[in-house]
């Protein structure tokens, strides 16, 4: 019995096997990489379209067969593009009520969130629970109510319609909420201690340890304020208050309706490039997260 | 500065809304802890010792009863006006600070006369690093840390506000055996040097019993003993302190007393003055039998465990009500292994009987 054993364990042909393994991780690194690319190139296909119309001239863009590479680079689209749309004020409109609206929002989402987490009222439950609910009415009935709301107000055609009716949102107070949650009950334990106060403790505890959380949010809101489209169409598109995607809506279309697109295009492109940078500076925090390991146990 | 505990109780409140009974998790604590004294906090867990020390540091308000630092009483005082340093079981330090940050952070939050320049706090945090000889890592962060080191980085953070009263809660649970040793000899080497009150909580009674001054064994909220560490083993006042102390635990067998004489079984083992006749249940301490060829008690012999100096003889009897009797001996004695049954002196000074409704000690003299 013993010899067989031993014979079945020599008689394993290991380079073989080992050929096989090799042959076998060659392959399946290849399906993987393979798989990637192609998803890369659905990704990237449309900002490479953007890009090369965008350096077309018009009529080259109108061609029956479109060309993958433009014959002549019209980088005068990105100048007449900046100019024709005022892409200048809209981008500072753009800015201004994204910036007020991402910083405010922190403000209200970082305090309420401590409050849910940490201190403890009366009806706290309920109350969360309540704007928990808020959250499976659809947005496009807000507009509705928020639109008779901001009218009534006398708002129409301000920044103040566009910012104020958005800065409380139940989803990122919702969020940073479960994160401050994790932080152990023992950090406040000691903060209270050594004489903390519950805003320093939030400051230099709680917001340091929540930073991921908080730069996704202000990631997301800023991308939020910036792609909004239906609710400043409605409540501000005036020249002083457009923002960019209403400004980039009409702006190229000349008097007899048609559209210069490699010139759209260009602005598009010129819009999208803010967006794409922050992303490009701050994945590394929107995946990672920050190690808890000063807790044993 | 002594720490006074007078009728400390601490209620809480019914989790189940049903029967609506209140957990009663110190019941009627009165202690005082001298100034300058270790003080070991013991007993299983749900025994009321964490309760009593987040009441003594005022992270939990007492249901009544005071407490006070030296004369003030600091009952309704606020935690962070106590002037106290706690040590958590799991260190609780600030994983995005470097350990100076640390340290340093309790001083940065004192306010008017106490505030200190940049310079003083510095001093101050590497006079405590020191003190915890971790001066070399002030750079670092805690996950870089091993268990023991971030241990020293909290008792210097507890330490570094120069505390009128030092608490660890049990400090030293989660290191792993040596670094345990290693830390409560430390633990005992900081609380020598500096002189400040501690007290500290723990199940494990060989690690109260080895740094403590003074231990309280308590249990399901009810102070059992309070005393020096050796006074209280030596002299148990009852069966679950006689229990609870000592390793290997104390043998406890079933008996009776009848006609001033002590009875296992139907063995007599000790013939005393001035105790009724009753059942009782008996407690000896494994140190407190040698094997004898005329001893009083007979027990099957079932093996022996050598552990170098010492040798553990692991007997069965029927009245016992641990598995087995164990008993150390000197390793020089050596035990016919092959005998059935073996013989036992018993030494009356770790020879304890108690009362088997109340469990209160029966004190005795021996004829």
């Amino acid at each position: 019995m013993a010899k067989n054993v031993q014979d079945v364990m020599q008689s394993r042909d290991i380079k073989k096997i080992s050929a096989v393994q090799t042959a076998s991780r060659f392959l399946s690194k290849f399906a993987t990489y393979a798989f990637l690319l192609i998803m890369a190139l659905i990704v990237l296909f449309p900002f490479y379209w953007m890009i090369i119309s965008s350096l077309k001239t018009l009529a080259e863009y109108r061609q029956a067969v479109p060309t993958f590479w433009p014959r002549q680079l019209m980088f005068s689209n990105y100048a007449e593009a900046f100019t024709t749309a005022h892409l200048g004020d809209l981008f500072l409109n753009t800015l201004y009520v994204g910036l007020i609206s991402t910083v405010l929002s922190l403000v209200i989402t970082v305090l309420s969130a401590f409050a849910f987490a940490r201190l403890e009222f009366k009806g706290k439950e309920a109350l969360f629970g309540a704007l928990l609910a808020t959250m499976m009415i659809p947005g496009e009935l807000f507009t509705i109510t928020n639109y008779i709301t901001v009218n009534q107000l006398g708002w129409m055609h301000t920044f103040t319609a566009l910012i104020v009716p958005f800065l409380v949102s139940v989803f990122y107070i919702y969020l940073l909420r479960q994160n401050f949650m994790q932080i152990p009950n023992e950090l406040y334990l000691a903060a209270k201690v050594d004489g903390t106060s519950d805003i320093k403790y939030l400051w230099k505890v709680m917001i340091p340890l929540a930073l991921p959380t908080l730069i996704s949010i202000t990631i997301l809101k800023m991308m939020g304020a910036w792609n909004s489209y239906i609710w400043p169409k409605l409540v501000a598109n005036d020249a002083a208050h457009q923002m960019i995607t209403n400004g980039l809506r009409n702006a190229f279309t000349d008097t007899t309706g048609q559209a210069n697109y490699p010139v759209q295009m260009a602005a598009v492109a010129i819009v999208s490039a803010p967006l794409f940078l922050v992303f490009l500076c701050l994945r590394k925090y929107i995946m990672s997260g920050v190690s808890r390991s000063g807790i044993k146990g | 500065m002594k720490v006074v505990l007078q009728n400390l109780t601490k209620i809480f409140p019914s989790r189940d809304k049903k029967s609506g009974q209140e957990v009663i998790a110190v019941n009627d604590f009165n202690f005082e802890i001298p100034d300058g004294k270790l003080v070991g906090l013991l007993g299983p867990s749900g025994c009321g010792k964490s309760t009593t020390l987040y009441m003594i540091c005022g992270l939990q308000k007492p249901s009544g009863g005071k407490i006070f630092f030296g004369e003030d009483d600091v009952t309704e005082l606020s935690t962070e006006n106590r002037g106290i340093g706690l040590v958590f079981q799991n260190y609780a330090l600030y994983p995005h600070m470097t350990v100076k940050q640390n340290i340093m952070f309790p001083l940065q939050n004192l306010k008017g006369k106490d505030k200190l320049t940049k310079e003083e706090m510095f001093d101050r945090t590497l006079n405590a690093a020191k003190l915890v000889q971790i001066d070399e890592l002030l750079d670092r962060k805690p996950s870089e840390l091993s268990g023991g080191q971030q241990q020293r980085v909290a008792i210097a953070r507890a330490l570094v506000k120069m505390p009128r009263v030092l608490l660890l809660d049990e400090p030293l649970s989660n290191l792993d055996a040596r670094l345990r040793l290693q830390t409560r000899e430390e633990i005992r080497r900081i609380q020598r040097e500096t002189g400040i009150t501690t007290v500290f909580v723990t199940h494990d009674q060989e690690e109260a019993m080895s740094i403590s001054d003074i231990i309280v064994v308590m249990k399901l909220g009810v102070v059992q003993q309070i005393g020096a560490p050796q006074s209280v083993y030596d002299d148990p006042k009852n069966l679950f302190v006689a229990k609870f102390l000592g390793t290997p635990p104390i043998n406890v067998l079933e008996g009776k007393v009848s006609g001033g004489k002590i009875y296992i079984g139907d063995e007599a083992v000790l013939e005393v003055t001035n105790v009724d006749d009753q059942d009782i249940y008996i407690g000896i301490r494994p140190e407190g039998i040698e094997p004898n060829e005329n001893g009083v008690l007979t027990c099957n012999l079932s093996s022996v465990e050598v552990m170098g100096r010492d040798s553990s003889v692991i007997s069965t009897h029927p009245a016992s009500l641990n598995p087995i009797v164990r008993a150390i001996i000197n390793s020089d004695i050596r035990i016919d292994t092959s005998a059935q049954t073996i013989k036992y002196n018993i030494k009356p000074h770790k020879f304890f009987i108690f009362n088997k409704e109340t469990e209160e000690r029966i004190y005795y003299e021996v004829k």
